[in-house]
């Protein structure tokens, strides 16, 4: 992501609409809108004539990770009980100053044209990625708004004010997408940024990260079509399915004869699609004007950095820039380069949440290469995770266990049947090492070549079928042979050494 | 009278014995004790005085002073507690500072944790608030004791003290002999009762208590002249600080870009004391500026042959009243005569001032009263229907018509389409202001000479013929471009009119050189010799009481 502007971030405040509201109102009113799921975004009508082109633009508020709110000592912490989190200033007392409406960088952000390169797969299929790139318009700081609760029943309205003044950066994408797969890939590159860059936590299903989607469709050659707005898409897999469900909606109700109306919708995740949210308000304007109580927040490069200011009190982008960590394409590609693995490993290393540094600690400490460590990595750890739902960071088997276990593989001292055997008693957790696994359920390789021989010996002496295909020309039934012994030994001996063996005596 | 009058407080109220209720200064001796009158402060720390005394005779002042309407609530509990804490560290000997046991007073729209706050307004009545203002706790910190809130137009939106929620503020000087000496009584049945004049504003509560005696010195707010035009109708200083020196924090705002807290005292000295004690950094305002202030004490100028003081001709506004322009003339003529450089100047921009103000203004009333939804605190509407019926409800009852068309204009001037046409066209009109200010100054003017206020203090039934926003219009013009500049202004008064009424002038500084304006202020109140107010009560209380002197406290 570039930033091209520097200078000065100015604040503005609205003159009104403070509290409660703001970026995510919560969906009220009808909900009996009649909807089917639909497939995918497939940007052809079904009268097949004229193709449309649908236009996606994401608006996307990214709470900031901070210990405190953005102009406040309050605290910021998930799921704190209602307003216990509001200092004199959140709640604009009279007389605190600046309080009382919302306060945003709208008007002079503290970035401006920068670009996202987010890279998608061609059908489903991890070995084919294309990148792509989306305008970055702004980004600005924010301060949230509270949540309000409304309970139309009993006609009250209930406000939480723990959100009310956390800094978010709003992050406005240009519409450079043209379906729900790429604005996931776009959101899920930019949450790794974020996360990467520890300036938010990113989790969406928090509030951390809120999407609001700008869909529109319009045929090839003509002006962009009018635009709705989805909100309330709280995860990634939901914020395709909404804009693919409201590409397909407007294309349904366009060639029906019908018009798009310019509204706010709402995201059914149970249902799968969108509802017009009501809005009774209409346009809003917000009557913003600049915030006399909050001096220009300076942002400073080495060249036009002061000489006599306090170098701790500004904020010289240079110096951040120099220690910012690698952003996740370079750390994709450096991955791929010192590792050797592919390109597609790499991308899925970084979308778990420390899986690069579990595989990274792994390579440290086995002699195993790389390039098969990550089929340990990726098939047996993460499919293991996944099917039991834990992050990278629960589970069971530390990067230093599975090491050791690929050790004793890559020694030969146990087969990679063995192996496998030994990886699913670790997952139980019983804080055994590998090799006292190995020894208490007998899985080491028989080292012993003369006992090898002897099985081997008396697999062949009990396929006499088979020993003649073989001799024969019908080599396939090796396999068979091996196979045998190798249940003979219980998995117990090196698939390797067992051809040999066999060969050897076959040939005799 | 205080300082005047110390002893003869001591004896007429030794320690222990309840003040004499609505007693009021005693006359005699006060002539002879003027001549060797002592500081309050150092009648304190001499012990001819206790803080206790003091506290006790201004609140007895205020009872009998009551029908001026100054105060909203008078904090007679905790002020005399801290009177007793005063006491306590006096009699240790170990004073926190000069202001130590000093009985002040505060306008209503700073925060003062305890006491409520209501900014003369529904939506505030019975607000307390849980914090002071940096402003307030600075003067507690320093050993102040706290007497009340003072009255004021409705979120200090006014010029006259007139339009608040509890009532007009009548201006000492109507009672004074002064006034009924010289203003013929339309009838006899009428008694001078509807005479009364209004004190100005908004802060007009505290101009009025400090000119009846009942506090040494009261915080005002200054956003288009609140502070001096009070100041001026009651005959007392009015000082309006550079904006960024004084913390806003709790000031209840009306302008941010403009809001000073103002300083209302009896004498300029007193003035630079409270200075002094307030300015200074707050990281809970972050327009106040970092440089470190180093309270000061007034030197007696003799010399001001070195000052160049500026006439700007523009200040000779429609409407100046005969007698100011006379006063004023005079007054320059003073400096002239005692050797000073006296230069006409020229600050074309002024007469944008008003209607420049009047946009900006609006505008921030707009946002800033946004916050007042009923929901977290102060007045909230029975209307439950829906959430936006609750709001809208809660906004009618809670503010007057007044606050209500500034926020209507506001929003106006705020959207989207009237944006550029209003507040941008009234943001460069100011810096337009403003540079006339600093293209003067960089001429070698040191100080600007103005008046305060277009004419005395008019009677309350002739002020109300108007509405507010006219009136403060007419009465901000004079005032209102150093609050667009951001400079330091004070109100000195000078003289009486015809009518008996006081007159004052005004003198506008350069930024953050507060000392210069000040020292230059003090040697001009020396020169001119304000008159001490006679106030006169009757009817009103039990008897009649007289002030013949002024007091400071420094």
């Amino acid at each position: 992501m570039a930033a091209a502007a520097r200078g000065c971030g100015g604040v503005w405040r609205r003159a009104w609409q403070r509290g409660a509201g703001g970026p995510a109102p919560a969906p009220r009113g009808q909900r009996a809108v009649a909807c089917n799921a639909r497939g995918g975004a497939v940007p052809e009508g079904k009268s097949g004539l004229a193709p449309w082109v649908p236009v996606v633009g994401l608006e996307i508020h990214a709470q900031i990770s901070s210990n405190s709110k953005l102009f406040s000592g309050s605290q910021v912490q998930f799921a704190a009980p209602p307003n216990s989190l509001v200092s004199f200033f959140d709640a604009s007392l009279p007389g605190t100053l600046p309080a009382g409406y919302q306060i945003t960088q709208q008007r002079v952000p503290i970035a401006v044209n920068g670009s996202l390169s987010y890279s998608l797969c061609i059908d489903n299929k991890m070995s084919q990625m294309v990148t792509k790139t989306v305008r970055i318009k702004q980004i600005q700081l924010e301060q949230d708004s509270g949540k309000s609760l409304h309970d139309d029943t009993r006609s009250q309205t209930l406000v939480d004010l723990n959100r009310a003044g956390v800094g978010l950066m709003e992050v406005v994408m240009e519409p450079d997408m043209c379906c729900g797969e790429e604005a996931a890939a776009a959101v899920r590159e930019l949450q790794l940024i974020l996360q990467t860059l520890g300036s938010s936590q990113a989790v969406m299903a928090e509030g951390q990260l809120r999407v609001d989607a700008n869909v529109s469709v319009h045929h090839p050659g003509e002006p962009y079509g009018v635009r709705t707005e989805v909100k309330n898409i709280n995860s990634i897999r939901f914020l395709a399915k909404a804009v693919d469900y409201e590409i397909q909606r407007q294309i349904e109700e366009l060639e029906n004869g019908g018009t798009i109306l310019n509204e706010t919708r709402a995201f059914d995740s149970k249902l799968g699609c969108t509802v017009p949210m009501r809005d009774k308000e209409g346009k809003q304007d917000y009557r913003f004007m600049p915030e006399p109580n909050l001096p220009p927040l300076i942002l400073y490069d080495a060249k036009s950095l002061p000489a006599n200011l306090n170098h701790q009190q500004v904020v010289n982008i240079d110096w951040i820039h120099e220690r910012l960590p690698d952003l996740p394409s370079v750390k994709r590609a450096k991955l791929v380069e010192q590792y050797g693995i592919l390109p597609e490993h790499s991308f899925t290393l970084l979308n778990e949440d420390g899986l690069t540094e579990f595989f990274e600690n792994v390579v440290k400490q086995t002699q195993m290469k790389p390039k098969k460590v990550i089929g340990w990595i990726l098939k047996d750890l993460l499919s293991y995770l996944k099917q039991h739902s834990l992050t990278v960071k629960e589970s069971p088997v530390s990067s230093f266990l599975l090491a050791d276990l690929l050790n004793l593989l890559e020694k030969k001292e146990i087969s990679s049947t063995a192996a496998k055997q030994v990886l699913a008693e670790l997952w139980k957790g019983e804080e055994k090492t590998p090799l006292e696994i190995v020894k208490e359920k007998k899985l080491e390789l028989i080292q012993d070549q003369k006992e090898l021989e002897q099985i081997c010996q008396a697999v062949i002496d009990g396929q006499e079928n088979e020993v003649m295909a073989i001799k024969a020309g019908n080599r396939k039934v090796l396999n068979k042979l091996i196979g045998l012994v190798q249940r003979e030994t219980q998995g117990r001996s090196n698939p390797v050494l067992v051809k040999q063996l066999l060969e050897k005596k076959l040939s005799q | 009278m205080l300082r005047a009058s110390l002893r003869e407080v001591s004896g007429a109220s030794p320690p222990g014995e309840p003040p004499r209720r609505g007693e009021g200064a005693p006359r005699s001796g006060v002539a002879a004790a003027a001549g060797r009158a002592r500081k309050v402060s150092a009648a304190l720390k001499e012990g001819h005085v206790t803080p206790t005394e003091l506290c006790q005779r201004c609140l007895s002042l205020i009872k009998s002073t009551k029908f001026l309407n100054a105060y909203i609530t008078v904090a007679e509990e905790t002020a005399l507690k801290q009177a007793e804490e005063s006491e306590k560290r006096y009699r240790r000997g170990q004073p926190l500072s000069v202001l130590d046991g000093i009985p002040i007073a505060v306008k209503d729209n700073f925060n003062t944790a305890g006491i409520e706050t209501t900014c003369a307004s529904n939506m505030l009545k019975g607000y307390i608030s849980p914090y002071n203002a940096t402003v307030v706790q600075k003067l507690l910190d320093q050993g102040a004791v706290l007497l009340g809130k003072t009255n004021l137009d409705e979120f200090a939106m006014g010029s006259g003290s007139t339009d608040g929620v509890f009532g007009p503020v009548r201006n000492p000087w109507s009672y004074s002999r002064q006034y009924k000496e010289k203003s013929v009584p339309k009838s006899h049945s009428e008694d001078g009762e509807s005479n009364w004049v209004i004190t100005g504003g908004s802060s007009g509560g505290s101009a009025a208590a400090v000119s009846s005696f009942t506090c040494f010195a009261a915080l005002g707010s200054d956003t288009g002249g609140s502070t001096r035009n009070p100041a001026a109708h009651c005959g007392v200083v009015g000082l309006k600080p550079t904006y960024g020196l004084i913390s806003r924090h709790g000031l209840i705002p009306l302008v941010n870009s403009m809001d000073v807290p103002g300083i209302l005292t009896r004498c300029v000295d007193d003035a630079a004391v409270v200075l002094g004690s307030l300015a200074g950094h707050d990281p809970k305002d972050s327009t106040t500026v970092q440089d470190n202030f180093k309270p000061f004490e007034l030197p007696n100028l003799t010399d001001v042959s070195k000052l160049s003081i500026g006439i700007p001709k523009e200040y000779h506004a429609p409407g100046l009243s005969s007698e100011i322009l006379a006063l004023w003339s005079k007054a320059a003529d003073l400096f002239k005569n005692a050797g000073a450089k006296v230069i006409e100047v020229s600050l074309p921009h002024t007469r944008y001032s008003i209607v420049c103000y009047h946009v900006l203004c609006a505008a921030e009333v707009a946002s800033n009263m946004a916050r007042f939804d009923g929901l977290e605190y102060g007045h909230r509407s029975d209307m439950n229907k829906s959430t936006e019926s609750m709001y809208a409800a809660t906004r009618r009852e809670g503010f007057n018509d007044v606050v209500r068309g500034r926020i209507l204009s506001g929003n106006y001037f705020l959207l989207k389409q009237n944006y550029e046409n209003y507040f941008i066209k009234a943001q460069k009109v100011r810096r337009l202001i403003a540079n006339d200010f600093v293209k003067v100054f960089g001429s070698g003017v040191d100080i600007l000479l103005t008046p305060t206020t277009l004419s005395d203090a008019v009677p309350y039934m002739e002020f109300i013929k108007e509405d507010n926003r006219t009136r403060s219009a007419q009465d901000d013009i004079l005032t209102q471009a150093a609050n667009m500049a951001g400079l330091p202004a004070i109100n000195v008064p000078t003289g009486l009119s015809e009518r008996g009424l006081p007159l004052g002038l005004q003198f506008i500084g350069q930024s953050f050189q507060e000392k210069q304006l000040l020292t230059v202020a003090k040697w001009f109140e020396k020169q001119v010799k304000f008159p001490v107010i006679q106030l006169e009560v009757k009817r009103h209380d039990h008897g009649a009481f007289q002030h013949q002197k002024s007091a400071s406290f420094s």
